[in-house]
């Protein structure tokens, strides 16, 4: 019964009753004419999928942590797949994915479990980069070559590489704390995801100045501010429950929601370039699961260096 | 039409399977006229008719049958159970020299009862490089003896890169099926204009972006 009395437990008990006061918030709106039109339905398709995620989340922690490990390899899985249809890659590019889908994927997510940290730390940033495009060369297509093994490399590092990464963070062996790394895992996913809607909210209750108008129509200064700011208090009042004390609480939750903002204008970037809203359709309201993990993929790395070596 | 556990598992399964490896989904899908319906796609694998299939609402699902070559699916009683009871395919005998049907007629008539057919008017799975082989006159004469028949043009984005010719394994990328505006013969249009105006609504599928 242990795993019922958790922090992490706890976090999704709280998730819950937020989420239950969100849908009547939500609702309310809706009924008394506030919120309407396109813009309700959108609200009311996000709610529902946050009840989804998060009941997944929830029954996954739950399982321990094989669940979670096989469940952020589907996620890699769905997320390569949105990848790789937006890329140049051709015909000749067929062998070398499908050995990232087929091979790469379920070894690296393996290295992950069993705990062989060296070989998922080098396999994908250097044996896939050294290996993968041999396999498109000897198809002797040269055109857009470059563009090519790169599109695939980039696929299995943000979908494959940095998402494994937060599994990993439950092998991790942190000295003097008194909880498990669930806790963690949990801590990060909330913090990270929170500075997501925070950011939408602020931006859409104060937004002004965009902040990167050609990459993104809807990063404004005020967004970034404000959502970093209030999640990293989020981060801050949740420090009972880490090993970092309530100085060094802040200043990870504010390193890894930066990241996270970082990722997300990344990859806003890439959907710009290739003329696609979003990732996918995966998620009902979010668009693909890419659109929902994107600040995740980047800032889980540097989440499991923090806690590994003792950075800040 | 009463279906056998067997034959529902078996299309669940497909349009399921479809829809999750895939992450399938219809684009730009008229809603339905009331008239009967004629889809057109391209065609570069048997998969092809399932991605279609599983876009369809259920309702539509359920009245719309594939017309396919008689003497591929009648060749082992495999196929012909996949084609008869599974897609309730209608077959139909390309051969002009040995048929003694008439495939106009065969398709027509399920159109008359009120259902809806997929039709791939290149005749055959696509295997060259071009992206539509020159479209057979099949689909001019199924359109002129059901004048009141709509033809809706589509495309299949991406099947050919999720498995290319040669390839043994699939790769998932996800899949989408754009459908066009509903098209008719006009009054007085030759065959070979009304093919190469439905060959150019197809290719303008192809593509569209988004």
């Amino acid at each position: 019964m242990d795993r019922f009395h958790s922090p992490s437990a706890f976090f999704f008990y709280g998730l819950f009753v937020f989420l239950l006061l969100a849908s009547l918030v939500a609702r309310l709106l809706i009924r008394s004419g506030r919120v309407r039109g396109e813009m309700a339905g959108n609200l009311a398709d996000r709610i529902r999928a946050w009840w989804v995620m998060i009941g997944v989340l929830a029954l996954i922690f739950t399982l321990g942590a094989g669940a979670i490990t096989l469940f952020f390899a589907l996620c890699s899985m769905a997320a390569l797949r949105e990848f790789a249809t937006i890329t140049h890659t051709r015909r000749d590019d067929h062998d070398g994915l499908a050995i990232a889908f087929y091979v790469v994927l379920p070894l690296q997510y393996l290295l992950v479990y069993f705990e062989v940290p060296v070989f998922a730390a080098l396999l994908i940033p250097v044996y896939c980069f050294l290996l993968l495009p041999v396999v498109t060369v000897l198809k002797g297509e040269v055109q857009g070559f470059l563009t090519r093994v790169s599109e695939t490399q980039w696929a299995l590092m943000v979908c494959v590489y940095c998402v494994s990464h937060i599994p990993a963070i439950l092998t991790l062996d942190i000295p003097g704390y008194r909880y498990s790394a669930f806790t963690l895992v949990a801590w990060l996913i909330l913090v990270v995801q929170a500075s997501d809607v925070l950011q939408y909210v602020w931006g859409k209750a104060l937004g002004r100045h965009l902040l990167a108008p050609r990459v993104s129509p809807s990063k404004t200064v005020e967004g970034l501010v404000g959502g970093v700011l209030s999640a990293s208090a989020l981060g801050v009042a949740l420090a009972p429950f880490t090993p970092f004390g309530w100085w060094r609480a802040g200043l990870v939750a504010l390193t890894v929601t930066m990241f996270g903002f970082l990722g997300g204008l990344i990859m806003s970037a890439i959907k710009r370039d290739r003329g696609v809203k979003d990732w996918g359709t995966l998620v009902q309201g979010h668009g693909g699961i890419l659109d929902r993990l994107d600040s995740l993929v980047f800032s889980a790395p540097v989440f499991l260096h923090i806690l590994a070596w003792g950075w800040l | 039409m009463t279906a056998t556990t067997a034959v529902r598992l078996t299309r669940a399964g497909l349009v399921g399977t479809a829809r999750a490896l895939l992450s399938l989904r219809a684009i730009d899908l008229p809603p339905p006229s009331g008239a009967p319906r004629i889809l057109v796609a391209n065609h570069v694998s048997h998969a092809d008719f399932v991605a279609l299939w599983s876009v369809l609402p259920p309702a539509a699902r359920a009245r719309t049958r594939p017309v396919a070559g008689a003497d591929y699916w009648e060749r082992s009683d495999l196929r012909a159970w996949i084609a008869n009871e599974v897609f309730r395919a209608v077959l139909i005998d390309r051969d002009p020299a040995s048929r003694r049907g008439d495939p106009v007629g065969t398709v027509a008539a399920v159109l008359q009862g009120g259902e809806d057919v997929i039709f791939f008017p290149e005749g055959t799975r696509n295997l060259t490089d071009a992206r539509l082989l020159p479209l057979k006159s099949g689909i001019f004469h199924l359109a002129r003896a059901v004048p009141q028949a709509e033809i809706v043009p589509a495309w299949i984005l991406n099947l050919d890169r999720i498995l290319p010719k040669g390839a043994f394994l699939p790769v998932p990328l996800n899949c989408a099926v754009r459908f066009g505006q509903p098209m008719r013969p006009e009054t007085g249009e030759s065959r070979d204009d009304f093919l190469s105006r439905l060959g150019a609504a197809m290719l303008a599928l192809s593509q569209a972006k988004g």
